[in-house]
């Protein structure tokens, strides 16, 4: 936290959040697989209300710190803070209990079944006779206010476009009034238009005061929408950016093929910031 | 979330404020409708209706009797228990699953019914549930193989259908076959009990009672929720088809021995499967873990639960047919669920509708199937053909329902439905 501080001065939007302390706060996690250090060492914090995008290269640690909060990975060493409390996650439910949730890359969404049901799958209202008719005006209502455009709610899954699914699951994550959203790759498989309207979506659920990690690999995406950018190289923290940073910066911190002034700067700062962290 | 801002309220219904979606709008649009989603691959029960009609027509201008009222009781009699156990296999092909000793089960299940029933003197209410309990349990140890081991359930059902058909044939012991008492109401059931003239009108109406009802709250919710609810002119239009229907049948069955007892049964358990698998949280986690196993797991569904209450009804509902096929023989044989009832009640529900490939179905599939089988099979009996004969136009008819389903799928592929 502290060693972000300067960077939320840095975004003016920050400063009309006058919250407590992160929603979220990563210390010190791990996550060894046999010999393999997946994650070493991971600090990260989200604040409620601020896009938080990771970024890094294949292999980098992404995926799996992203799984780590949605309870599916166990971490090795750390420990995760939420609301300021330490909190473990046995099972991906617990996660989702507490107020995370997730939406994995390939959205995981029945093709089989239509919208409401996708999105109230395995919380359906009424479990003995299901209120059809409650389970899509709530529907509608996550829908409208992510004011996302879907033709209607009775047609399966397999016709919808690729936008409209990302759509259907971002709904669904949020129907459980979560606090963190972890959104894989949202943009990955779509196309400009579709990948703008998204990423409107992702300003929506920010609006709405809910902290949101973004994993991306489209630079452009990240720094549309993010308020933060945290790089991550094979498995540690290779520094925080703000969304203005630019590609040259982050290209260099991600791949770490540029031993430039900004990689250099950041990893000293990364250094002061554990060497002064208890 | 619900103290969040409104967006800018539609004016009309919730569902119908967005203007580049086509809404189908009275009977015309009702019609359009239908003749797109049938274009598009998502044929639903047409095939079964337009094959029942070419079937029914061939086999009454081969022999008028065929359609005589006599006949289409006895039909409906024989139908019955190879419809229970279709309706079994319904259950486990939502999940994308198979169950290919279903025959076995039943056969072992009537087995069991005559030797304790008749040869160890048990009473028949403690009789019948056993033989079901042992179908589940059956069920049960092909979902734990499936769940624990990853067996492929057409592999450990496989060996299930040479394993209980050992067993049946080891229950029954060197007489080879026990004869049910005939005057007890067990076989009576199975054989002559018809419904009451009125009663049979009486339950030909409910259906139409039902949608009608049902209709009604739906479109008063709908309303009050701000969502498009449709008229209630083609609810009552629904109804009064389904209604003149079923009682111009009863009327027709009624001109012989009228509606069997079994029948009811067999449409009971239809109706109760397909009110569990469309209008409860269980049959909603049955079709999304047929149609996609993983996103169900992630939507915090218990996968393994969901797949053993598929293969434990399957079995249970193979049992009571093969019970109810005792009954209708009067003899628990080693021929019982032998030959063709597996690839029957495998058939019915595939050619009713019942994907093969899981997450797509419904219970009607067994009962409009297992009518087509029925009528198959008892025309060629009419035509006096042989059984080398009927079990050929079976194989054939079951590879074309597969192939319409293939073919269905593809499309529905192509054209973005499920």
């Amino acid at each position: 936290m502290r060693r972000e501080s300067q960077y939320d001065m840095s975004d003016p939007s920050k400063a009309s959040s006058a919250m407590p302390g992160p929603v979220l706060s990563l210390r010190g996690i791990s996550k060894r697989f046999g010999a393999i250090s997946a994650l070493t060492e991971i600090d990260l914090d989200v604040n409620a209300g601020e896009v938080v995008a990771l970024v890094g290269d294949n292999g980098a640690g992404k995926s799996t710190l992203v799984k780590i909060l949605a309870g599916v990975f166990s971490p090795s060493g750390g420990a995760i803070n939420f609301n300021g409390a330490p909190v473990t996650f046995p099972d991906p439910s617990a996660a989702l209990d507490i107020g995370i949730a997730t939406v994995f890359q390939d959205l995981a969404l029945c093709e089989n079944l239509d919208v409401v049901a996708n999105i109230f799958l395995g919380r359906e209202l009424n479990p003995l006779k299901l209120d059809e008719v409650a389970m899509e005006t709530r529907s509608w209502k996550l829908l409208n206010e992510l004011s996302a455009r879907l033709p209607s709610l009775r047609e399966p899954v397999a016709s919808l476009s690729g936008g409209q699914r990302q759509t259907v699951a971002i709904a669904r994550a949020l129907l459980l009034d979560p606090k963190v959203i972890l959104l894989d790759e949202p943009t990955a498989a779509l196309g400009v238009a579709q990948t703008a309207e998204v990423l409107d979506m992702i300003e929506r659920v920010r609006a709405k005061g809910l902290g949101v990690v973004m994993i991306s690999h489209n630079m452009e995406d990240v720094r549309a929408v993010a308020d933060r950018i945290v790089v991550l190289r094979l498995g540690r923290n290779n520094g925080v950016f703000a969304s203005h940073a630019t590609n040259a910066e982050l290209v260099g911190a991600i791949t770490g093929a540029t031993d430039n002034s900004v990689s250099r700067r950041v990893q000293r700062r990364a250094d002061i910031s554990e060497g002064a962290t208890p | 979330m619900s103290d969040a801002p409104k967006v800018a309220a539609p004016q009309g219904p919730m569902d119908r404020a967005d203007v580049r979606v086509t809404h189908a709008v009275g009977v015309s649009g009702a019609m359009g409708a239908f003749l797109d989603r049938i274009r598009s691959g998502d044929l639903g029960s047409l095939p079964v209706v337009v094959g029942l009609a070419v079937i029914w027509t061939v086999f009454t201008w081969l022999n008028p009797l065929f359609v005589s009222s006599v006949n289409l009781v006895n039909l409906l009699f024989e139908s019955s228990t190879v419809g229970v156990i279709s309706l079994g296999i319904v259950c486990i092909l939502m999940v994308g699953e198979i169950d290919l000793s279903v025959g076995s089960v039943s056969g072992l299940a009537s087995a069991l019914l005559g030797m304790l029933w008749v040869n160890q003197g048990w009473p028949v209410w403690a009789t019948v549930p056993a033989a079901i309990l042992m179908g589940g349990v059956i069920g049960w140890v092909y979902a734990l193989l499936f769940n624990r081991f990853g067996m492929p359930s057409f592999v450990s059902t496989l060996s299930g259908l040479l394993a209980f058909l050992g067993l049946q044939l080891y229950v029954l012991g060197g007489t080879g076959s026990i004869n049910l008492p005939y005057e007890s109401f067990l076989v009576r059931f199975g054989q002559i009990l018809t419904m009451p003239h009125l009663v049979a009108y009486a339950l030909a109406a409910m259906p139409g009672l039902f949608v009608i009802i049902s209709g009604y709250q739906r479109i008063a919710r709908r309303k009050a929720g701000n969502l498009s609810a449709g008229s209630f002119g083609g609810v009552v239009l629904h109804a009064a088809t389904i209604t003149i229907v079923l009682e111009l049948a009863a009327y027709y069955l009624n001109l012989s021995r009228g509606v069997p007892w079994m029948f009811g049964l067999f449409a009971g358990l239809v109706v109760a499967m397909n009110y569990a698998l469309t209008r409860t949280k269980w049959g909603r986690s049955m079709t999304a873990v047929g149609g996609n196993r993983e996103a169900a797991r992630r939507a915090g569904i218990d996968v393994r639960r969901i797949y053993t209450s598929a293969f434990v009804l399957c079995g249970m509902l193979a049992a009571t047919g093969g019970i109810l096929a005792a009954a209708r023989l009067a003899s628990a044989s080693q021929q019982a669920g032998t030959g063709d009832v597996n690839l029957n009640a495998i058939a019915g529900a595939v050619i009713g509708g019942t994907s093969l490939f899981g997450g797509r179905g419904s219970a009607y599939s067994a009962l409009l199937g297992i009518i087509v089988i029925g009528s198959i099979s008892s025309g060629l009996t009419l035509l006096d053909l042989s059984s080398s004969l009927r079990y050929m136009i079976t194989g054939a008819v079951l590879a074309i329902a597969v192939i319409v389903d293939s073919l269905a799928r593809r499309s529905r592929a192509s054209h973005g439905r499920a």
